[in-house]
Order: C-alpha cells, then structure tokens, then sequence
C-alpha cells in the first residue's frame, strides 16, 4: 500500500511538472504575494486556476509570508526588482506604498475612475487619487453585532434594533454574583477589539458627529456629540447597573465565545472561528440604529495593487490578473470561500447575499459605512483604549479623557502627513 | 614565504587565522547590526521607502516624550524590584537547599523546572490566574471567600508587580543552580575551623559564606540586572491586547521599542530608543562590576 502511494505520487509529480514545463514554454509568468491565512490563501488558489485557464498564456505564482514578515519582505523585494507583479495590501498602508514607489496606479482605460466609483462601495474611494485608483478590494469587511441566541431566550429578549433597545437587552442578560461581581455580561466592551471602530465610526456619527475632517487628517470628535458617544460608551461599563466590565474574560470575543456575554460587537471575519465553536448557539444583526434611525458602520479591507515591478508583458498579465480579481465571479468565491463581503453591490446586494442571515446584516451595513484613514492603527487604538482607562481607573471626567485622546491623535497624524509630504 | 617564518611567526600566524573566525562572525552578527541600529537612530525611516537625515531629531523626540521617560522609569522598577528580590530569595533556597538532604534532587528539579517552561506559555498561565471573576484562579478564590477582587492587572499600581512576579519565579531556578555551586566551592575547612572555634551559625554565614560567594554575586547581578532590563516576553505576553498597559504602567522599554518599529514602522525612532538602552545597560553593568569588585 506504502509503496503503491509513493508510485502514485511519484507518478503525479511527474506529469504535474511535465504539464508546467510544457506551458511555461511561451507562458508569461507573474507573481502574486499575500499573507498567509489559511482561508485567503485557497480562495487565491481558486481564483489562480479560474484565471489560467481562461488566459492560458499567463501562468501565476502565488507566494504568501507570516503576516509579521510581509512589508519588511515587500520592502525589500520590489526595489530589487524581485517579489511580485500584483500585491496584496492593507487599505491603511497605501500611502506608504506610493511613497516608497512600490506599486503604480492601475491604467485608466482598464480602471476608469467613474466606472469604479459606480460599481464600488463608496468607500473604496479611499483607493483613489485625482483620476486614477491605486488599487482595488476583492472583498471588503464591516461589523455587526452578534447575540447569543440562548441567553436571549432565556431572559426573554429579542434582538435589538436600536440603541436603547440593546441597553434594555443587555441588562436583561446581565448576571452578578452575591458579592456584585459580575458572573455573565449583558454584552461585551473593549477598544482593544473592534469598539473602538464602532466608536469612531459608528457612535459618534449616529450621535450627530464627524469623527475626522480635511480627509481624515484632523481630528474632529472633541466635540458634542463625541462627548455624547464616549458617555454612551462608559455607561455600558460604568456605574451599579453595568451590563459589562472591560477585561471581563480577558477579551471580548473570549466571553462570547464561552457563552458568558449575550451581545458583542465585532467583525465579518469572527464568523469563521464562532462557527468553529461547539456548543454555542448566535445570529447576528445590523449594529443598532439610534431612535431616529440613523446608521453607521466601519469598514476595512485588504487591496491588491500592481507593483512597479511589472513592467511590458508582466504588465499586462497583471492588469488582466486585477481584472479579473475584481470581477463579480471572484467577488463571489471569495465570499464563499474566506466570508469576506463583496466590494461590489451589485454581487453583494443580490437578494441570496443580502438575505443570507449571516452575511446579510454586514452587507447591508456597507451601504453606511465608513472607512477611517489611518496612520497608525495600533497607535490609534491604543489612544481610545487609554481615554477609557483614564475614566475608569483614574477618575478623570469623560470631557477631559476625550480632549487628551483627541490631541494625542492629532499629533500622531500630522507627524505622519508631514513626514510623508517630505 | 609562510616557509620563512620563524615557529613563532608561525604560530602567531595559526592563532589570527582561527581568532578569525569568531571575529568575523561576531562582526557580521554583532558589530554590523548594531553599528546599522545607531546609524538609524540618525535617520528617518518607515521600512519601505529611502532613508533620510534627521540629525539627532529622534534623540530630541525621545527626551520630550512623556511616555518614554514614563518607560524608563519602569523599566528601573523592573530592575531594582527584580534583581535584589530575586537575588535574596534564590540565595535563600540556595542556602537550605544546600543543606537539606532529603529529596535534594527532586526539589533542585522542581525549582529548576520553571526556568526551563517557555516564557510565552508561562505568561499566559499567569495572566489567567490573574482574571477577575470568573475565569480568575486566584480572584475566583477570593470571591468564594467572600474577598472583593483585587484589580492584578487592571490596576496601574498593582499590575507591574504582577507582571514581575512570574518573571522573578522563572528565573530562580537558574539563579539557584547557580548559587549552589557557589557554595559547594566554599572549602569544607573554613566551616570546621569556624566550627571548632565555637563561632555561631550566623557569623559563619556573613563571614565566610557570603564573602566567599561574591564573585557568584557579582555574576548573578549581572545577569539578571541585564535580564531585568530587557524584560519584553513576560509583560507582551500578559498584556496583548493593551501591550505595556493599562496607561503603560507595565511598558519596559524593549516593548516600547517593539511597538514603535514594528506597528508605527518609526525604525528610526525606534533605533535611537535601541540605543539608549544600549548605553544604559552598559552603564549599569559597568556600575555594578567596579561596585562588586573585590577592593
């Protein structure tokens, strides 16, 4: 049996080789790099042979790294004139990309300006600049907030729709022990995770305000309404009658996952693992609307752009290699295979797509989302999670935290834009 | 021409030849990295692009940052907590461990045993143990007690000596092994003589024992003083989500260091952060060896 299985693969080796050679002989060949994440990597797999086989003349060599290695590789890589002819990037390092010259806008005639603008979530716009996009999304992610379905049930709740709505649930599933301690949340908190895009984003434009101005380079949330949705944000986890605690279990998505919390905000992405997890019963909804019905959402999204590296032929496979990756048919494996959105209404909004009861709520809160720009996410976040621990564990006033938060990040921002101007 | 030379020509040319190798390789290991790290600290870069000339702009930045001298200040708690009370109670276990007969090597194992578990799976033992009800072992413990929970790492008091109290236990089972052979080295005569004189066990101890361990103190505080200096694994690991938090009460300086290459991509920033540790380290080390020295 051992030995039959090693003449097979030997066998299989051999032709699969004989098969490469054979059309690598007028073949032109580029490469992709991504990161590698189990999901994406089969999705591009996928997309890779659908792409051969329609363009038989291209052959396209996927290469993906640890995610901690991956700029410090494509740094090094393009300017060598190695490494690849389309990449695969986060939204928030464009900038960085054009700066170091390592990728080119996409060709005007292939990638009208209008046409994408059309097609396109809006807030793909990020990608462009004067009449020209840098690079484009095959799939795009927004939030939402999930419930555990048992937990509802046993308090005998619904979903809620809106803001107030979702308070009143929270507390419902809220537990303590006989010394307060809090044994169960009515729903999770943490800018550590994603709140602090439901925050920026989400909260602070559904309380009336704009969190950035000048293209998301001036920090604009130390106002009203800012003060309003951080206020909002501490009362979950503030005062006798919280329906959470930051750190509750550790992590946010830790406590839902264990069942112990009844509502969490978090991404599209979190499907993957909550599907993996046994004995845990949730849906997931639109993020609540305020009284009114005012929405919005955060999204991010990963990009893939055309190298300078590509030049003549390996340009115009890339470019063909982008269209397709764009297209409708590869929006919709990815979502299928990764459970990443479509960048594009017309795949997303189909009537499978949008009523699907999981992927549905995040596509239709990519109608009202909202992409920040950011210099430093990591950064960033760590400015909305010390404006919370300044409240909580030092007692300053939320007025106060906000305009510290509000100023440290400004000055993160223009040390960026003003170095990047250099 | 190698016919030539005389045999002590020869062997001076043999000795070069194999220094050779160890001088090459600490140069390309050591000496180009670090001599690149402060050629950076002079200069601005995100990874990506070209490297441009700033002067001493970086070292500027760092003096008037308010979370770098935060840092610092840490990074000398970790140290004068660390050292000294990781140095007593290791010489303490070291000192009856010595003399206890009963199962000495089993217990030798269990105190060795820490130093050899892996920082990362170490640290994330701790910072469970450390969760507040109900995932917290030892809060869950006080609950049941009827104790209110004590904030271990929600606290911007309580959570560096939190962080440092695994870090210490980790590294006692090294410091132990150490200072056992310290005291094996201690010829047997001085303590029968001091017997026979009828001297008491504590003089013995601050007469013979302890002056006679120095050069193993002088070693131990050294090394750990660099250890503690260079604390990163233990503290990243136990505060992920908010590393060196809450409010960088826990942030040593190698985190800081980390955070801004690697997720601000400020390599220039970051280098001349890099170098400041450098001096530092070598400052203190060299404190510590002209101070224990024998005199």
């Amino acid at each position: 049996m051992a030995f039959f299985n090693v003449k097979a693969l030997a066998v299989a080796t051999a032709t699969s080789a004989a098969a490469l050679f054979s059309t690598a002989a007028q073949a032109v060949e580029i490469e992709y790099w991504q990161y590698f994440f189990d999901a994406r990597v089969q999705a591009m797999e996928t997309l890779i042979a659908n792409f051969q086989e329609a363009n038989p003349d291209i052959t396209v060599k996927m290469t993906h790294f640890p995610y901690a290695d991956y700029r410090t590789k494509v740094a090094a890589a393009i300017p060598a004139g190695e490494g690849p002819d389309v990449v695969q990037l986060f939204y928030g390092w464009l900038n960085d990309y054009v700066a170091a010259e390592l990728i080119q806008p996409l060709p005007a005639d292939v990638f009208p300006a209008s046409k994408i603008d059309e097609e396109f979530f809006p807030m793909v716009q990020a990608m462009k600049e004067g009449d020209a996009y840098w690079a484009l999304p095959t799939a795009v992610r927004s939030l939402a907030l999930f419930y555990n379905e048992r937990l509802l049930e046993e308090a005998g709740v619904e979903p809620p729709t809106t803001l107030d709505e979702m308070i009143a649930t929270a507390k419902a599933m809220t537990k303590r022990d006989g010394a307060g301690n809090l044994t169960q949340v009515g729903m999770t908190a943490g800018m550590t995770a994603q709140d602090h895009h439901w925050w920026r984003e989400g909260l602070i434009r559904q309380f009336g305000g704009e969190p950035y101005v000048d293209d998301y380079q001036t920090v604009n949330y130390n106002s009203e309404a800012g003060l309003e949705a951080l206020n909002f944000y501490a009362s979950l986890f503030t005062g006798d009658d919280a329906v959470s605690a930051i750190g509750f279990m550790d992590e946010p998505q830790a406590a839902f996952k264990a069942g112990r919390a009844g509502l969490h905000i978090d991404g599209s992405f979190r499907i993957g693992s909550l599907n993996n997890t046994r004995g845990l019963k949730w849906g997931v909804t639109e993020l609540p609307a305020t009284a009114d019905g005012t929405r919005s959402n955060y999204s991010s999204y990963w990009v893939n752009a055309i190298t300078t590296k590509a030049e003549g032929e390996k340009y115009d496979a890339a470019v063909k290699f982008m269209e397709y990756v764009t297209s409708d048919e590869a929006m919709q494996i990815w979502l299928d295979v990764v459970g990443e959105l479509p960048a594009k209404p017309s795949v997303g909004l189909t009537e499978a797509n949008s009523s699907d009861p999981v992927f549905g709520p995040f596509i239709k809160g990519l109608a009202y989302a909202n992409t920040t720009k950011f210099a430093n996410e990591s950064g960033q976040r760590q400015l909305m999670v010390e404006m919370v621990e300044r409240m909580t564990l030092q007692g300053m006033s939320a007025e106060e935290s906000l305009s510290m938060a509000a100023e440290a990040e400004q000055k993160i921002l223009d040390e960026y834009y003003n170095s990047a101007s250099n | 021409m190698y016919r030539n030379l005389t045999i002590r020509q020869k062997q001076i040319v043999w000795a070069w030849a194999f220094l050779a190798i160890p001088i090459l390789f600490y140069s390309i290991i050591r000496f180009y990295p670090t001599g690149n790290a402060i050629l950076i600290s002079f200069q601005e870069w995100n990874l990506l692009g070209d490297r441009t000339w700033t002067g001493f702009d970086n070292y500027q930045k760092l003096f008037a940052d308010p979370v770098f001298w935060k840092v610092f200040k840490n990074t000398f708690v970790y140290l004068l907590l660390g050292t000294p009370i990781s140095l007593v109670v290791s010489f303490v276990i070291a000192y009856h461990l010595d003399k206890t007969r009963f199962m000495h090597g089993f217990l030798r194992m269990l105190y060795f045993l820490p130093f050899m578990t892996s920082a990362v799976a170490m640290a994330w033992v701790w910072r469970w143990f450390y969760q507040p009800v109900p995932v917290g072992l030892f809060n869950n413990a006080l609950a049941s007690m009827g104790i209110p929970q004590f904030p271990f790492l929600q606290s911007t008091t309580w959570a560096l000596p939190s962080v440092l109290a695994p870090a210490i236990w980790a590294g006692l089972g090294f410091q132990v092994i150490i200072f056992m052979a310290g005291l094996r080295a201690i010829p047997r005569s001085y303590y029968e003589a001091a017997r026979i004189d009828g001297v008491s066990s504590w003089t013995v101890l601050w007469e013979i024992t302890l002056p006679l361990l120095k050069p193993t103190i002088v070693f131990i505080v050294v090394f750990s003083s660099i250890g503690f200096l260079r604390i990163f694994d233990h503290v990243f690991n136990m505060t992920t989500n908010n590393p060196g938090g809450p409010l960088n009460s826990t942030k040593p300086l190698v985190l800081m260091i980390y955070e801004t290459a690697f997720s601000a991509f400020d390599m220039g920033y970051a280098a001349a952060q890099t170098v400041v540790l450098f001096l530092v380290l070598l400052v203190v080390s060299l404190i510590q060896l002209r101070l224990l020295r024998d005199s």
